[in-house]
C-alpha cells in the first residue's frame, strides 16, 4: 500500500472555526474521509493524544527530517505583532514565536495549505486598526507577500493553497486536501488568489433561492424580508466566488437562505468593506458594487426594465417574512392550455 | 523549605482544547503549590471595534470564537437590544434559544467525546482493568465512538442549517429576532432532527430515557443508575472517575456565577444567580476586571467593562498573560454548566457539590447532565413556533446609548458591554466563559479557579503535563481563543 499522505496542522490568530467546521463533514464524516483518503493527521490542536512535550518533540521531529510532512495545514492569522517580534503568538511550551515556527515547517513541507480566510489574507484579526499586525501565510489582504514573500513556492512546486473562507465549507478542506494526497491539484487549478478553483469559479449567486426576486429587482428591505438582498441589505452574493448554493452548509443551509446577506468571506480584504455589511451602498440609488462581469450601463437598463415588469406577486412577497402571495395556478377558465 | 526540592515546569501547549494555552506549575516533593495560567495569543478586538458601526458587532463578535460562535451572537444582539430597548419577538426568541441550545449541546458532546475522554485511551493507564474497553472507544481519533459521534453531531447541527444558514459564524441572531422565518414543514424538520439526537443519546450516551437521567436527585441515586446502565458511556466516564477518584481532584473556589441560560418571555430556563453556601442575587454591577498580572497597558484600576481598556502592553515581569483577571465583588468565580445547575439548583448537582465540591468528575456529569435537560425544552421551544407570524422586530439603534448582553454559552456566562457615541461604537469589551475560569492572578495576588484547582495536587516527579493536570484543565472545556479574543 502507498505510503500515507502526512499531514499537520496548527492553529494562530484565529478563532478555531474552520476546525469546527470541518468536523461538520458528512457522508463521509471527516475522521473516515481521512482514512478512506490514506491521509495521516500527524496532529491536530482539537482531536489529537499528543499534548506538550510530545506534541513539540513531533515538531523538532520534522524540522530535523525525521518525520515527512506532505502537507502543513495553518488556519488563523500569523502574528506578527508587538514590533515585528511575533509575541502576541508565543506557541505554548516552547517560547518561540509562532510565526517562526510556521515559517520554518513550510521550508520542510511538500505543500502548504492556508485554511480559512485568516491564514490566507488575514482575514478578521487584520480589521480596523489591525491591533496585532495580522497577516496571511503568502497575501496582506489583497496584496502578495506577507509572512513569506509573493514568489514563494513549496517544494511540491506549489504556492500557498488558499482555503479562503470565514470559516470554510468542511468539503472545500476535505477535497483539496484529498486532492493533493493523490496528486490532483495542479498550478491550473488555483485562482487567482491561489484559491481551489473547484469552488472559486462559482458565484454565491448560483442556486440562491432568491433568483427570482433578483430577476425581478424585487428587494428585501429589512431583516427578515424574503426579497432579494443585493439593493439594500448588502449582499454580495453576484460578486462572491464560492459555491455556497449549490453546495449548501449545515444539511440545507447557505448565509442566503438563512436570511442575510452575504459578506463575501472567502475575498481578501472582507473584514473591511468600508461601509456597513449589511446596508448596500449606492450612488444615486444605484448600488456600488455590481454583478461581476455586468456591464453598468446594461445592468441600469436591465435593472429598470426589470423593475417596470415585477409581478404583483414578488413586489408584496418581496418586503414580507414569508409567501404572502403564492404563483398564479393555471385553471381551464384562463382560457390557456 | 530548603529541604524541599522545588522545580518549576512550564507545560504545554495543551490541545483538546480551543486554542493555545501554557500552565506553569511549582511543584514541591511532587505536589504542585503554584499555578499560572498563561494565554499566550493576543488578538485585539476591542480595538478591531472601536469606532464600528454598532451593528457590524454581529459580524465580528461571532468570529472570535469557533468553537462558541453563536453565544457571541446572542450576546451581542442582546447587548445591541438592550441599547435600542427592544425585546425580541416570541418566535425570534425561540428561534434564538434553538441556534444557541444546538451549539451549547453540540459543545458538550464535542467536549466530552473528543476532548475530555481520550486521555483515558493514554498508554500510562495501560493496567487499569477499564484500559481495553475506553481504548476501543476513546482513543483518539481511531476510537469507536467517535465514529457515532460525528456524524450524530453533524446530523443534529442541521438544525442552525434550517434556523441559521450555517454553523458557525451565523448573521442570523439579530436584536429584534432571528432572519429566518420558518415554514410549517421546515418546524417539522427542526423537530426530527432534535428528536433524532434524542434518540442517539438515548442509545449511545445513557442507554436510558433522557427525562430519567433528568430526574436523578442525588449522589445515590446516581450511584444506582451506575449500576443499571453499565453499557452506556456516561457510566463508562463514573466507573473511570471511581476509580481514578476524579471527585477528589480540581476543586477550585466553589463560589458559582450564572447569568441565567435561555430567555423566554423575560424568564430563564436556568436562574441567574451567585452561589456560595446559597443563593445570591446576581449584581452586574460587581463585575470588575483587573489587568495586574496581564501584558495590558492604560487601565490602571479595575474597571467594569463598560469602561474597561484592552491596549497591549509590555512583556514585563508582572505580567504572564493576555488574558485579564474578571472578578465578582472582588471575588474569584466559576462558570460553567456545573455553576449553572448550581445556581438554578438542580438537586443531583447541589447534592454533588455538597459532598466533593465542584472537582474534574462533578463539572463533567453536569454537562452531560444538561444534554439530558436541555434536549426535551429544545423540543417543546420548536413545537411553540408559530409560522406565519413575525421572527424579528426592527428598530433603529440609537446615535447615543450602552447595553449589555450577559448570556451562557456552553463553557459559562458570557458578557458583551457596547457605548455607542455618535453612531458609532466608541467602547466594546467581553469577557468570556474562559476569562473567569483561566484569569490570572489579580492585584490582591488571589489566583484565578484553574490556578486554584491545580493548587495541592500530587504529580509526582512526571517530567512530562502529567495526565492528572491534563484531566484538571479539560475539565473546564476551557476555550482560549475567546479568553484572550
Amino acid at each position: 500500500m502507498k505510503e500515507a499522505f502526512n499531514i499537520l496542522w496548527l492553529q494562530s490568530g484565529g478563532c478555531g472555526g474552520c476546525s469546527m467546521s470541518v468536523l461538520n463533514a458528512e457522508q463521509p464524516d471527516f475522521f473516515n474521509m481521512l482514512q478512506l483518503n490514506n491521509i495521516n493527521m500527524l496532529w491536530h490542536p482539537s482531536f489529537s493524544e499528543a499534548s506538550g512535550e510530545e506534541f513539540l518533540s513531533l515538531i523538532k521531529s520534522i524540522e530535523e527530517g525525521d518525520t515527512r510532512l506532505d502537507a502543513l495545514c495553518i488556519e488563523g492569522s500569523l502574528m506578527r505583532g508587538p514590533n515585528g517580534t511575533g509575541h502576541f503568538h508565543i506557541l505554548a511550551g516552547s517560547g518561540r514565536p509562532m510565526i517562526d515556527v510556521v515559517e520554518g515547517l513550510t521550508k520542510k513541507a511538500k505543500y502548504t495549505i492556508a485554511v480559512g480566510s485568516c491564514a490566507a489574507f488575514g482575514g478578521i484579526t487584520m480589521s480596523g486598526p489591525n491591533p496585532g499586525d495580522a497577516c496571511g501565510l503568502q497575501y496582506e489582504g489583497k496584496y502578495a507577500g506577507a509572512l513569506l514573500d509573493k514568489n514563494w513556492s513549496s517544494s511540491g512546486e506549489l504556492p500557498v493553497i488558499n482555503i479562503a473562507g470565514c470559516p470554510t465549507h468542511p468539503n472545500w478542506v476535505t477535497e483539496t486536501i484529498a486532492q493533493l494526497a493523490m496528486g490532483d491539484l495542479h498550478s491550473s487549478d488555483l485562482d487567482t488568489y491561489n484559491r481551489p478553483r473547484s469552488y472559486t469559479d462559482h458565484l454565491v449567486h448560483h442556486g440562491c433561492p432568491r433568483n427570482e426576486y433578483y430577476e425581478y429587482k424585487a428587494s428585501a428591505e429589512q431583516a427578515s424580508d424574503q426579497g432579494c438582498m443585493m439593493e439594500n441589505m448588502g449582499c454580495l452574493g453576484t460578486q462572491a466566488h464560492a459555491d455556497c448554493n449549490t453546495r449548501l452548509w449545515n444539511g440545507e443551509g447557505s448565509c442566503l437562505r438563512g436570511g442575510y446577506a452575504c459578506i463575501n468571506c472567502t475575498a481578501a480584504g472582507f473584514e473591511e468593506p468600508g461601509h456597513s455589511f449589511t446596508q448596500t451602498p449606492k450612488i444615486a440609488g444605484i448600488p456600488i458594487g455590481l454583478p461581476t462581469d455586468m456591464p453598468k450601463a446594461w445592468f441600469v437598463a436591465l435593472s429598470s426594465l426589470a423593475k417596470a415588469a415585477t409581478p404583483k406577486r414578488l413586489k408584496i412577497n418581496a418586503t414580507s417574512d414569508h409567501i404572502r402571495v403564492p404563483p398564479n395556478q393555471k385553471t381551464e377558465k384562463d382560457g390557456q392550455s | 523549605m530548603s529541604s524541599k526540592s522545588s522545580t518549576r515546569r512550564i507545560l504545554g501547549p495543551f490541545n483538546r482544547v480551543e486554542g493555545d494555552l501554557e500552565v506553569q506549575v511549582e511543584v514541591e516533593d511532587g505536589v504542585i503549590v503554584k499555578a499560572w495560567v498563561n494565554s499566550p495569543l493576543f488578538r485585539g478586538f476591542e480595538q478591531i471595534l472601536h469606532g464600528k458601526d454598532p451593528i457590524d458587532a454581529l459580524v465580528y463578535t461571532p468570529r472570535i470564537c469557533g468553537i462558541c460562535s453563536v453565544s457571541q451572537s446572542v450576546a451581542a444582539a442582546q447587548a445591541l437590544a438592550a441599547s435600542m430597548d427592544i425585546t425580541p419577538c416570541p418566535n425570534g426568541e425561540l428561534a434564538t434559544n434553538l441556534i444557541l441550545a444546538a451549539e451549547n449541546l453540540a459543545d458538550h458532546l464535542t467536549h466530552f467525546y473528543l476532548f475530555f475522554m481520550p486521555d483515558f485511551a493514554r498508554e500510562s493507564y495501560s493496567k487499569k482493568a477499564w484500559f481495553n474497553d475506553t481504548h476501543e472507544r476513546f482513543k483518539a481519533q481511531t476510537g469507536k465512538a467517535a465514529r457515532q459521534v460525528l456524524p450524530a453531531r453533524a446530523s443534529f447541527l442541521h438544525l442552525t442549517g434550517i434556523l441559521a444558514g450555517k454553523w458557525p459564524h451565523s448573521l442570523a441572531i439579530q436584536p429584534g429576532g432571528t432572519t429566518r422565518p420558518i415554514e410549517a414543514q421546515e418546524k417539522v424538520r427542526l423537530l426530527t432532527t432534535i428528536s433524532a439526537f434524542r434518540l442517539f443519546l438515548e442509545e449511545v450516551l445513557f442507554d436510558d430515557k433522557l427525562e430519567q437521567v433528568a430526574s436523578l436527585s442525588s449522589e445515590n441515586e446516581l450511584k444506582i443508575w451506575q449500576e443499571q446502565h453499565p453499557d452506556s458511556d456516561f457510566a463508562r466516564f463514573l466507573n473511570i472517575a471511581d476509580d481514578l477518584k476524579l471527585s477528589e481532584i480540581g476543586g477550585a473556589s466553589d463560589r458559582f456565577l450564572s447569568y441565567g441560560a435561555y430567555k423566554t418571555n423575560n424568564e430563564h430556563l436556568f436562574n441567574s444567580g451567585v452561589w456560595q453556601q446559597h443563593t445570591q442575587t446576581l449584581n452586574p454591577d460587581e463585575i470588575t476586571e483587573d489587568i495586574s498580572h496581564s501584558w495590558l497597558n492604560v487601565q490602571n484600576e479595575p474597571k467594569h467593562p463598560y469602561f474597561g481598556i484592552t491596549i497591549p502592553g509590555e512583556l514585563n515581569n508582572t505580567g504572564y498573560s493576555w488574558c485579564k483577571s474578571p472578578r465578582l465583588n472582588n471575588q474569584v468565580v466559576e462558570v460553567g454548566a456545573i455553576s449553572r445547575q448550581m445556581v438554578d439548583g438542580h438537586k443531583l448537582i447541589r447534592d454533588l457539590v455538597s459532598n466533593s465540591g465542584a472537582n474534574v468528575r462533578n463539572r463533567i456529569i453536569a454537562r452531560l447532565l444538561e444534554l439530558a435537560l436541555v434536549v426535551p425544552v429544545m423540543e417543546e421551544w420548536a413545537k411553540k413556533l408559530q409560522p406565519k407570524e413575525v421572527f424579528c422586530l426592527h428598530s433603529k439603534i440609537p446615535d447615543e446609548a450602552q447595553g449589555a448582553g450577559m448570556i451562557e454559552a456552553a463553557r459559562g456566562s458570557l458578557g458583551h458591554w457596547v457605548r455607542i457615541k455618535n453612531g458609532r461604537i466608541l467602547n466594546y469589551q467581553i469577557i468570556a466563559p474562559t476569562t473567569w475560569n483561566f484569569s490570572p492572578r489579580d492585584a490582591d495576588d488571589k489566583p484565578g479557579a484553574l490556578e486554584l484547582a491545580l493548587q495541592n495536587t500530587y504529580v509526582g516527579e512526571d517530567k512530562n503535563a502529567s495526565v492528572i493536570i491534563q484531566h484538571i484543565i479539560r475539565s473546564f472545556d476551557p476555550c482560549m481563543v475567546c479568553t484572550v479574543h
